[in-house]
């Protein structure tokens, strides 16, 4: 069984964010970037699986500064190759240029599962999962915490919301979102990363022009701002419905009766 | 997944060879004094004198099964008071966490304390670049060495809990008008300072503080000081005893004793009179720890403040009850809590206050939110004012 996980780095939001100059992206001059928190899980459960039933994880990481790292770190946890994607990500890359760019890539990998974190914090306008499943021509099955294989059969726990939860029968090869793995993504001891960085290879993959076609043009980019406080409505139960329904008449909120 | 045969005994030799002193392991006479003086050796399944018979008989999955290794704070007590003077704190325990990490069992608070420190170099999670905020509205300003570039008196060691805390920070801002007060030409490292490493590492994460250790000593190498002076009893203890190891030899001062040598030039500088009953807590990192052995150079600054009277609690100098928040117990208040349905701080707090205490002086950035803390869990936070030694000189010296 072969488990791929493509990963994303992230803005770490440690950081403080700023705008670039020309107003419609971040300034990613002292960006510092993280993997994307589901992907983190993404890579626990493929970990986990490969425990229980056997088989090869390969991770996958875009060129950025922090991927060296995250791939050491995670073939000290247990994952069996490291491949980087090389080309210019510097200037930030879309879930939908991504994601053409890793079908071309994970389709020469033949896996039977692949394992992505169902959504980023830098970009939900279509998340790479979906979307790589498509160019992959395989089934894509979201929000997803845990997974069961046997006999070319995944069996998955899909969360929704409301605390429900369904198991879904999946044909492979298939891609999954991950929610959440079934355990924390686990510890590493740091001496182990120090081994991983002396004895494990980083394979490169040339990815070429990006594609970002299909995607929603950003215009501008802007910080919140607070501008007037809330208004606490006071008083009786019926008191305040009848100011709640005047402030939203006022503001033209309410459509008139009749 | 392992079996006795192939990780135990070679474990019983990987902790000989670990630390120094090691091979006093085979001294251990099972006498129970370590688990006797152990605070939560009540609540160990395997308390330090166990565990030595459990590794020496190659029985050891039980030991890893029942977690309770992550009880020790590694308050040295045990260390202290072992005859055959076996290194049991940043020897046996650390390495018995070490393998914890190895087999994935850690609780999870701590995991992101390590976790933090691997990416932002300080324990909190804080941005690296934020480490010297603490300082930013103060005047005259605090120096950066990266900015000033000049030769420094002493080179400030703040620590992370000293730079990111708020409660701790009010210490620092303290200390910083201490040094100006006694015309001390300082500079601090900012950004440039990496956690010291000592928790981390009596956490089981040895290979942590080996890279801390060689930022630390890479940053120290470059600039010019007479002498390093830390607000951080932790910083001093790795410093003076893990560092060289890693190949960093710097002279390290806590400043306690940094001001005890200064006392004669301290006393005239005392503007108010402090009419307060005073009891100091003694931090393991500088007292018992290693035989660091702090004790009178804080009682000494303390008694140059007019007007105050120093009082003892029961259990003071070497025999003082840890804090419980060093070797990772400051991220493990919620496993302690579960296992033993008590909190350390609080039965110092209990001291503090049946000695008759107004104020508890405190030396360690740790302390003042762990002390302040149990004071609010214990409903008792109008009964005693926890205050930093630095923060009692700073108001006697204000004008």
């Amino acid at each position: 069984m072969h488990i791929v996980v493509p990963i994303k780095l992230a803005p770490d939001l440690v950081e403080e964010l700023e705008i670039d100059a020309g107003g419609a992206a971040l300034d990613r001059t002292f960006l510092r970037l993280i993997i994307n928190e589901f992907d983190d899980h993404a890579i626990e459960q493929a970990l986990l699986l490969k425990e229980r039933g056997g088989g090869q994880v390969t991770i996958l990481a875009p060129d950025l500064e922090g991927a060296d790292d995250v791939l050491y770190t995670a073939a000290a946890k247990g994952a069996d190759r490291l491949i980087k994607l090389t080309g210019d990500f510097s200037s930030g890359v879309n879930c939908h240029a991504l994601a053409r760019t890793l079908s071309k890539a994970i389709g020469d990998l033949h896996p039977d599962l692949v394992l992505t974190g169902v959504q980023a914090h830098d970009d939900l306008d279509g998340a790479v999962g979906p979307l790589l499943a498509e160019y992959l021509r395989m089934p894509y099955l979201g929000y997803v915490a845990g997974l069961t294989v046997s006999d070319g059969k995944c069996m998955a726990r899909k969360e929704y919301p409301g605390g429900l939860v369904a198991e879904m029968e999946v044909a492979l090869p298939a891609v999954f979102g991950i929610q959440a793995a079934e355990k924390p993504p686990r510890y590493v001891v740091t001496s182990l990363i120090t081994q991983a960085m002396k004895s494990a290879t980083i394979e490169e993959i040339e990815t070429g022009e990006f594609d970002s076609g299909g995607a929603a043009p950003v215009e501008r980019m802007s910080r919140l701002e607070a501008t007037t406080h809330a208004e606490m409505i006071e008083g009786s139960v019926d008191q305040v419905a009848d100011k709640l329904v005047a402030v939203l008449r006022e503001r033209g909120l309410l459509a008139s009766r009749g | 997944m392992t079996t006795t045969t192939t990780v135990e005994r070679p474990f019983y030799d990987r902790v000989m060879e670990a630390v120094p002193s090691g091979e006093k392991l085979k001294l251990c006479l099972q006498c129970g004094m370590c688990s006797g003086i152990c605070p939560y050796g009540f609540a160990m399944n395997y308390p330090p004198q166990s565990l030595i018979a459990a590794v020496r008989a190659g029985d050891l999955d039980a030991v890893f099964e029942s977690e309770t290794i992550w009880l020790c704070v590694s308050c040295f007590a045990c260390a202290s008071v072992c005859p055959a003077q076996i290194p049991l704190t940043s020897g046996l325990m650390a390495s018995l966490k070490t393998e914890m990490l190895l087999r994935r069992k850690v609780p999870a608070e701590l995991q992101t304390a390590l976790e933090n420190t691997r990416r932002y170099g300080n324990t909190l999670g804080e941005s690296p670049r934020k480490r010297s905020a603490w300082s930013q509205n103060l005047t005259p300003p605090i120096p950066v060495m990266a900015q000033t570039k000049e030769p420094v008196d002493v080179l400030w060691f703040v620590g992370d809990y000293a730079s990111y805390h708020p409660r701790a920070m009010l210490a620092s801002q303290a200390m910083a008008k201490v040094f100006q007060a006694l015309g001390i030409r300082f500079g601090i490292l900012g950004p440039e300072e990496n956690s010291d490493g000592d928790v981390q590492y009596l956490a089981g994460e040895r290979g942590l503080l080996e890279i801390l250790a060689q930022k630390n000593g890479k940053v120290l190498r470059k600039y010019q000081y007479q002498e390093i002076v830390t607000t951080d009893p932790h910083a001093y203890n790795v410093i003076k005893h893990e560092y060289p190891g890693v190949g960093v030899s710097v002279p390290i001062k806590h400043y306690t004793q940094f001001l005890a040598e200064r006392i004669e030039q301290i006393k005239p500088l005392m503007r108010h009179e402090h009419k307060s009953i005073v009891t100091y807590h003694d931090p393991c990192a500088i007292g018992r720890a290693n035989k660091n052995n702090i004790f009178e150079e804080p009682r000494l600054v303390l008694s140059a403040i007019p007007g105050l009277e120093l009082v003892e609690m029961a259990h003071n100098r070497a025999t003082s009850i840890c804090c419980g928040g060093g070797g990772g117990g400051n991220w493990l208040d919620g496993f302690a809590w579960q296992q033993t349905h008590t909190r350390m701080s609080e039965w110092r707090i209990q001291e503090a206050l049946a000695s008759g205490a107004q104020i508890l002086a405190v030396a360690c950035p740790y302390e003042a939110p762990r002390f302040e803390d149990a004071l609010k869990s214990m409903g008792s936070e109008n009964k005693l004012v926890v205050k930093d030694i630095a923060e009692l000189l700073a108001e006697a010296m204000s004008a």
